[in-house]
């Protein structure tokens, strides 16, 4: 795909505040930079796109819509109307601020920022502190973390505000020493002028607010001239995390508010009837409250532990809840009864046909859906790792009868998210505690719970036929039908919002479609040339929640695909590393296969029983490469020994965190093609812990295993944050089908039931030594 | 109720508890001390880990009468004062942490497979059942090894 500009005009505006901030007890005169309004061309993009030359060797097929418009720039566009309420603020103490609009859940949101308002103000990193910022509705919709959009939204305008800041501050200077600014030069904070004069950003702060001074011609760094972004980088809160200072949201309050569980019916959504035991609850030992909440009955105790014990007493009429007697296989039975029949193939051809299917998934965060609500009459704090704090805000504050500036939603990192947090019941169920107790409460799902009743990647099936004729695919049809995807609050605005702004063909994707059919067209597309190209999804809405997880519907939709591009590569006798040369679109897609095939050995001799696989991928601008080796002679307990990974990402601000990213994906990958996954068993999944839920482990992640990352191309920033789970998906799986001689079809791939379930309803206690 | 002394982290702390809440809750909940983490509560996810007279525990499984008369140590306990544990320094050379809600648990386990043995091995370092969801196991493996270099100089 060819390189697209971002076209910049910035408007004549005033763009620095003074004010005062307040650090501690101290107060400290600041003055703020507000981000630039930067327009986005995206007939630039779409331009841009349409010239991407199509291999000579595969039937073009015509771009799709994640090609000429992806998620990730529709968020963008949205988001740029209010840019201009970021602001970086520099204070007296020669700090640097910002409060960002987004969420940090180990992506490294935090330490990219910080490395870009470093570079460009010419500040040490640990002068700069970028923080969480509550939820602030003048935003509007540029405070969601989704589409792994964030670093496309945020690089032009931090970097466009940290250069006009440090400009300012030259400028300053220049006026206190009377000397021409363009002697001037700065370092790690402070401008340095003729002979032996310094001074401090500090100093310089109040005189830097006060100037007038044309922005306009201000540019940010040529990349050439960077020092710090590009370099591989620490997180900048690993101190705080690795001397347990960190606050997760479980952790706020933790003196004052009371821990709450939840006692949840026995199966999913099912109706909660009448306590019949309240008082006698409410006198156990250190229980503090009953409450019946729309989901389920809440106790409220001096402990968890006691919470626990209080909701196992709890005697609750339940009924019945929307899937009572469903199970993966009726509901699987279910979605196939909605796949389109495929067109006619031509007479004389040869067709690749293959049907799979993916058990649903939990995003089984580390730290499980918890939120801290202190809600008095006339206002109310929450705590919580929101992905879309705004929305949250509003409708908790409808809730509870409040205006919506009385509450705030305080944004806390947490410890994980995937996806799941774009929801926030937790919050909801924490505000409606702390409103009918009247005091602070810290609620948290017990895993069992978070397991059973957290929402789900959906289940899903695939139809997929590939035609062949003359030893080129002429026609790739998939049939995608699945448990429907909740689309989450706040996320259908925007893109109605942005439908009105976009270029005539991305107008029509997302003007005419449901919101998650839009999510899924503006995110999977396939990177090959394979002539005819359908894909379409139908869903199939029964009730059970959902909520997108890490890289939506391309680790099963594309995955499938790659597993058909190797039994097609099979089927005309060629190379499938070769094979993916030959057809895919992009011409930056050879040098990657390349790399990757060249730094794992690709084609290299295996011992009985092991194999290579590979796998491709583009997603969010950044592609993907990833050979794996595998274990298969025992086929039921399948090793990956082995993982090679090449990523083009494009502009690359932190390639430690990038390369953690991927070591994630690859985890995620692992974990979902090979062993996890959800058993629903009347109405109920039957993993309560991870000692069911088959999440990877140490020794599951191959000792031998690397991230390369090609030298930036171009200055396009490639999203990071799940891009990687597809190519990794698809080469395990090849690689699989090769050293078992078994086709994968059912994912995960090794599911038995092999432990006893937790009884519905009841938390599991401890084993207490 | 009945009362028990626990040395946390150099200090006695006395809680008034019944005999088998576990110690994760007397910590957490009692005591204020949260960088041990929940994850399951069950002795699965090994988020909790903390050490007991210096080997690693699983706090959400222990009782707090079983904790009474030791010395626990927490991950806010580890680092001396400002001077952090090897196996902490380690962790910030090989940049382990994603989201971190893990790593208090990942580094207290560390520290107790180091103290058990010195340099340990690849099928040592397999053994480990701390569940890392972000997926940072290969950064967790590098920084033992780089934390076991430390210890020995
Ligand atoms: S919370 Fe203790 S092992 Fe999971
Ligand atoms: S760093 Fe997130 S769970 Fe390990």
């Amino acid at each position: 795909m060819g390189r697209h500009k971002s076209a910049v005009a910035e408007r004549p505006r005033r763009n620095t505040v003074l004010t005062t901030h307040t650090v501690g007890r101290r107060r400290f005169l600041t003055y703020l930079v507000a981000a630039p309004l930067l327009t986005l061309g995206t007939e630039a993009v779409m331009q841009a796109t349409s010239s991407s030359t199509p291999a000579s060797a595969a039937v073009p097929s015509p771009p799709s819509p994640e090609d000429v418009f992806d998620i990730g720039e529709a968020l963008k566009l949205a988001a740029t109307p209010t840019m201009p309420l970021v602001q970086l603020e520099v204070g007296a103490d020669g700090i640097a601020r910002l409060q960002m609009p987004r969420t940090d859940m180990g992506q490294g949101l935090l330490t990219s920022f910080t490395m870009i308002i470093a570079e460009e103000l010419d500040v040490p990193l640990d002068r700069v502190e970028v923080t969480h910022a509550d939820a602030r509705p003048e935003l509007l919709f540029n405070q969601i973390t989704a589409g792994s959009a964030a670093m496309r939204t945020f690089y032009e305008p931090i970097r466009q505000m940290a250069a006009i800041a440090r400009a300012r501050m030259v400028a300053a200077a220049a006026t206190r020493w009377d000397v021409d600014g363009a002697s001037l030069g700065t370092d790690a904070g402070a401008v340095i002028g003729p002979g032996s004069l310094t001074a401090d950003f500090g100093t310089l702060s109040a005189a830097a607010a006060a100037l007038d001074l044309a922005t306009s011609s201000i540019r940010p760094k040529d990349p050439s001239e960077w020092e710090l972004v590009g370099t591989p980088t620490g997180r900048v809160d690993a101190r705080d995390i690795i001397t347990g200072q960190k606050k997760f949201v479980m952790d706020h309050m933790a003196g004052t508010a009371k821990p709450a569980l939840v006692r949840r019916p026995p199966t999913i959504k099912g109706a909660v009837g009448e306590v019949r035991n309240a008082a006698q609850v409410r006198a156990m030992p250190g229980v503090v409250g009953v409450v019946p909440i729309p989901t389920g009955v809440a106790v409220v105790a001096d402990t968890i532990e006691q919470a626990r014990q209080g909701v196992n007493a709890l005697e609750v009429d339940f009924g019945p809840g929307p899937v009572d007697g469903e199970s993966n296989a009726t509901i699987l039975e279910g979605i196939k009864q909605h796949v389109q029949p495929f067109a006619v193939p031509p007479l004389g051809a040869a067709t690749v046909e293959a049907e799979f299917d993916w058990a649903p998934a939990c995003h089984a965060p580390l730290e499980t859906e918890c939120a801290v609500a202190d809600v008095r009459a006339d206002r109310a704090e929450i705590w919580a790792g929101f992905q879309a704090p705004i929305v949250a805000q509003q409708e908790i504050a409808l809730m509870l009868g409040l205006p919506q500036d009385a509450v705030t939603a305080h944004v806390v990192a947490p410890g994980g998210a995937f996806g799941r947090k774009c929801f926030f019941e937790p919050a909801t169920e924490a505000a409606q505690v702390s409103q009918a107790l009247g005091m602070p409460v810290r609620l948290m799902w017990h895993r069992t719970d978070d397991m059973r009743h957290g929402r789900q990647r959906p289940q899903n099936y695939h139809r997929i036929r590939a035609t062949v004729v003359g030893g080129q695919v002429v026609a790739y049809e998939q049939r995608v039908s699945a448990v429907a995807l909740e689309v989450a609050p706040g996320f259908g605005e925007i893109l109605t919002d942005v439908a009105t702004s976009l270029p005539p063909r991305a107008k029509n994707t997302v003007g005419e479609k449901a919101y998650s059919q839009t999510l899924f067209l503006l995110m999977v597309s396939s990177p090959y040339n394979l002539g005819v190209y359908d894909r379409t999804l139908a869903e199939i809405g029964n009730g059970i929640p959902t909520s997108a997880y890490r890289s939506v519907h391309c680790p099963t939709t594309r995955t499938c695909e790659e597993i058909v591009l190797d039994e097609v590569a099979a089927l005309l006798d060629k190379d499938p590393l070769e094979y993916r040369k030959e057809c895919a679109k992009d011409a930056a897609a050879a040098a990657v296969l390349d790399e990757v095939a060249r730094l794992s050995g690709w084609g290299r001799s295996m011992p009985e029983g092991f194999a290579q696989g590979v796998g491709f991928h583009k997603e969010s601008k950044t592609l993907t490469a990833c050979v794996v080796e595998l274990d298969g002679r025992d086929p039921q307990d399948p090793r990956v020994t082995k993982v090679t990974m090449v990523v083009d990402a494009g502009t690359v601000i932190n390639p430690s965190g990038l390369e953690a990213q991927m070591e994630g994906c690859i985890a995620e990958a692992i974990s979902l093609t090979l062993t996890a996954g959800l058993h629903i068993e009347n109405g109920l999944p039957l993993e309560g812990s991870y000692s069911n839920y088959d999440w990877l482990r140490m020794r599951h992640y191959p000792k031998d295993s690397t991230v390369h990352i090609m030298p930036s191309t171009n200055e396009d920033i490639g999203g990071i944050g799940e891009v990687g789970i597809t190519a990794a998906s698809g080469a395990i799986a090849n690689a699989y089908a090769t050293a078992t001689g078994i086709k994968p079809r059912s994912f995960p791939i090794v599911f038995p039931v092999d432990f006893e379930p937790f009884a519905p309803g009841a938390l599991p206690a401890p084993n207490l030594i | 109720m009945p009362s028990y002394t626990i040395e946390v982290n150099g200090k006695n702390l006395t809680v008034d508890a019944p005999e088998d809440m576990p110690l994760l809750w007397v910590l957490r909940d009692m005591l204020g001390i949260t960088g041990p983490k929940y994850g399951c509560g069950i002795n699965v996810c090994k988020a909790c880990t903390s050490l007991l007279d210096g080997e690693a525990v699983r706090p959400c499984s222990v009782k707090v009468s079983t904790a009474a008369g030791r010395k626990v140590t927490t991950i806010e306990g580890l680092a001396d004062g400002e001077k952090l544990h090897p196996v902490q320094q380690a962790w910030l050379e090989q940049d382990v942490p994603q989201c971190g809600y893990c790593q208090p648990g990942q580094i207290m386990n560390a520290v107790a497979l180091l103290s058990r043995s010195s340099d340990p091995s690849d099928e040592e370092i397999d053994a480990i059942e701390n569940v890392c969801r972000c997926g940072t196991y290969p950064r967790i493996r590098a920084a033992i090894k780089r934390a076991a270099e430390l210890q020995s100089d």
